[in-house]
């Protein structure tokens, strides 16, 4: 894991301006009727990438995806795949494919049968296309099951199966439509990483479309978030996670405290915030970009609070006073709510890293100090 | 437990019996051995000898061949137009002209059947002398009138069947076809035909039953010489009630029985194996 990692910093295409983009989506827009489903969107996605595109539903995350296959018209803008203008290519012409929410297996054709289809259209000879098939289905891991029917199959084996038939094509861009979604907790952790797995073994450029925020950031190169039709933010899942760029950004990717307050120092290498739903003043060690006096927001992360019961030496900055309100034990981490002084609840997590006994733990009703790092805090203005 | 006769089971009864306790009594009748309808001779039946005799029966023999080829032909001809009408109505989404679409394709079961049968008259009479006039070409109304009225009024059953198919069909499965790279054409013959294939053979064993007892539409369009089995029954019951009769009907209700019960069957079928496949999705949740 670590090697990949390095090896994905090394490979960041986004962050040279030499490179070329491989799908380039410019000023796209799309109308149905008085609704504007894609609201002049713009991306560049490099070649080997898995671009996430996350939003909840409506956002227009689907349309997007589905202007690139060719099931819809743009109202305005292009779409260049590798430098090739997709205007007006049916979606049987178009070097791209797509894996369907709901699979879209043919139901009367043997596993076999529906993943030799595609190749069956563009003429190949039965050879070349059993060779390719077989491939495949070793990739997937599904050699047995070739003769079997779609309703024979389980669903992560659906799903498996629904991978092999656009793979197969060797499209220049793979569109996956909620990859994961119907499959059950367990078995999607497994197949985020055999997803990723593939696609690295094949280098196909994967576009793919969720509302799962978990499956985004483990599966993404970089994620673009959109929002009501438009492109919010885009990064890298840590980018995203550790600095939004917006209040609804920092609220979709996770949970996040967030309290309204007023820039009173704004200093190149640091900032003091005055918050009166927070109760007090948060001490941030970076600059940003806002002019004294304006109104921002600070999105305070729950698991980079500190929570305890002695009072600490300093409370004049990044600390509150509150009382706790409930307590959700979820196993690996525990939830608190705390109600602070001003009346808020923030919610704190807790990794369980040792079995404590009651009379150690924080329990309902005490009084307890939260606190955090100056360099935790995210401002944003908008 | 004892079973106590409660209401709705009399009425179920009643119900029954009223109207099966016609077709009941004349098949009873049809192995009765007495020429007189009404007498039951209990000494000599039951007897198949009614049945016997229709098959030296040669005007019988040729009204059912011909009703036989006209049901085949019409129900053929009815799956071919209420399967496009079908496609039509369930996957263009509303353009113009759709709710009249529905309302025209939809007419015949409701319209009264003398109507139809004199509407198509008039018009084959007219055609009849517009083909004399301008082609110096005589046509006879036979078979070839009776197949052509017989598609109008089953095409619409076929479009009913048809369409509610095409309703619970998963639109993604087309496109899935067509990002494979399958041209539309293609894309509905290797997909959408074999899956709606149980609804079509359904929609044609309907027509097909349906045109085999009819009796009003073809009474009109036929020409002098061609009877159809039904028409046959009918004239020979005008000229006096005879015990082959029973026999004859008992056949024609047999083939409607066969008809309608394997056409259920087929949805039925296709029914349970589409709620199979949905459970399993379900399941592999």
């Amino acid at each position: 894991m670590a090697d990949r990692r390095n090896d994905r910093n090394k490979h960041e295409p986004w962050r040279d301006p030499n490179a070329q983009p491989y799908v380039r989506i410019e000023n796209v827009t799309k109308r149905f009727g008085d609704f504007v489903a894609v609201n002049n969107v713009s991306l560049k996605i490099y070649k080997g990438e898995i671009f996430c595109l996350l939003g909840g539903s409506g956002c227009g995350k689907s349309t997007l995806l589905r202007m690139l296959a060719g099931f819809e018209e743009t109202t305005g803008g292009s779409i260049y795949l590798d430098g090739q203008d997709m205007a007006g290519i049916p979606p049987y012409e178009r070097p791209v494919n797509m894996m369907f929410q709901s699979y879209a297996l043919f139901p009367h054709m043997t596993v076999e049968k529906n993943i030799a289809f595609g190749l069956e259209q563009e003429k190949l000879s039965r050879s070349e296309i059993n060779s390719r098939v077989e491939e495949i289905l070793g990739i997937v891991r599904l050699g047995e099951f070739a003769r079997r029917k779609p309703h024979q199959l389980s669903g992560g084996q659906r799903q498996r199966v629904a991978l092999a038939r656009a793979l197969v094509k060797r499209p220049k861009l793979l569109l996956l439509d909620e990859p994961l979604g119907a499959l059950d907790k367990k078995l999607r952790e497994h197949t985020q990483f055999e997803l990723i797995n593939i696609q690295e073994q094949l280098g196909v450029t994967f576009i793919v479309v969720t509302h799962d925020q978990e499956e985004a950031m483990t599966l993404a190169s970089r994620i673009g978030v959109m929002n009501r039709g438009e492109i919010v933010q885009i990064g890298t899942p840590t980018e995203i996670y550790e600095f939004p760029a917006t209040r609804f950004v920092a609220d979709f990717i996770g949970s996040v405290n967030m309290f309204e307050g007023r820039l009173v120092e704004d200093l190149p290498d640091r900032v003091r915030i005055q918050s009166d739903q927070l109760g007090g003043v948060i001490y941030v060690d970076h600059g940003i970009s806002a002019a004294p006096g304006a109104v921002v927001w600070v999105a305070i992360r729950p698991e980079k609070i500190t929570i305890q019961r002695a009072q600490p030496a300093d409370m004049r900055e990044n600390c509150v006073r509150g009382v706790v309100k409930e307590i959700a034990y979820m196993g690996d981490v525990s939830v608190y709510l705390v109600k602070i002084d001003s009346g808020q609840t923030m919610r704190v997590t807790l990794p369980n890293m040792e079995r404590l006994s009651d009379d150690e733990r924080i329990l309902w009703d005490e009084t307890v100090y939260l606190t955090w790092h100056p360099g935790s805090p995210v401002v944003v203005i908008q | 437990m004892k079973r106590r006769i409660t209401f709705p089971m009399i009425a179920l009864c009643v119900g029954l019996l009223f109207l099966y306790a016609p077709i009941i009594s004349m098949i009873v009748y049809s192995f009765n051995n007495s020429r007189l309808v009404t007498v039951w001779d209990s000494a000599n039946s039951p007897t198949i000898k009614w049945y016997l005799a229709l098959l030296k029966d040669r005007p019988v023999l040729d009204a059912a061949w011909l009703s036989i080829r006209v049901a085949a032909m019409s129900a053929t001809g009815a799956v071919v137009l209420g399967t496009l009408a079908g496609l039509v109505l369930a996957r263009f989404g509303p353009f113009r002209g759709r709710a009249l679409l529905q309302g025209l394709t939809t007419a015949p079961l409701v319209m009264p059947e003398v109507i139809t049968g004199l509407s198509i008259l008039l018009l084959f009479v007219s055609l009849e002398q517009f083909f004399r006039i301008f082609f110096g070409w005589q046509f006879d109304r036979g078979m070839v009138t009776i197949t052509i009225a017989h598609i109008t009024f089953t095409m619409a059953y076929v479009t009913v069947v048809v369409q509610s198919r095409l309703a619970t069909f998963d639109d993604s499965l087309e496109e899935a076809a067509l990002d494979l790279g399958a041209k539309p054409a293609k894309v509905f013959f290797r997909i959408t035909l074999p899956l709606i294939t149980p609804a079509i053979l359904s929609g044609w064993l309907l027509a097909f039953t349906l045109s085999w007892d009819d009796v009003v539409v073809s009474q009109f369009v036929a020409g002098p010489g061609s009877n159809t089995l039904p028409m046959l029954i009918y004239s020979k019951v005008r000229l006096g009630v005879n015990p082959s009769v029973n026999a004859l009907a008992t056949i024609l209700v047999l083939f409607v029985a066969i008809g309608v019960a394997l056409s259920a069957w087929l949805m039925r079928r296709a029914e349970k194996r589409r709620e199979r496949e949905m459970r399993l999705a379900e399941s592999g949740r």
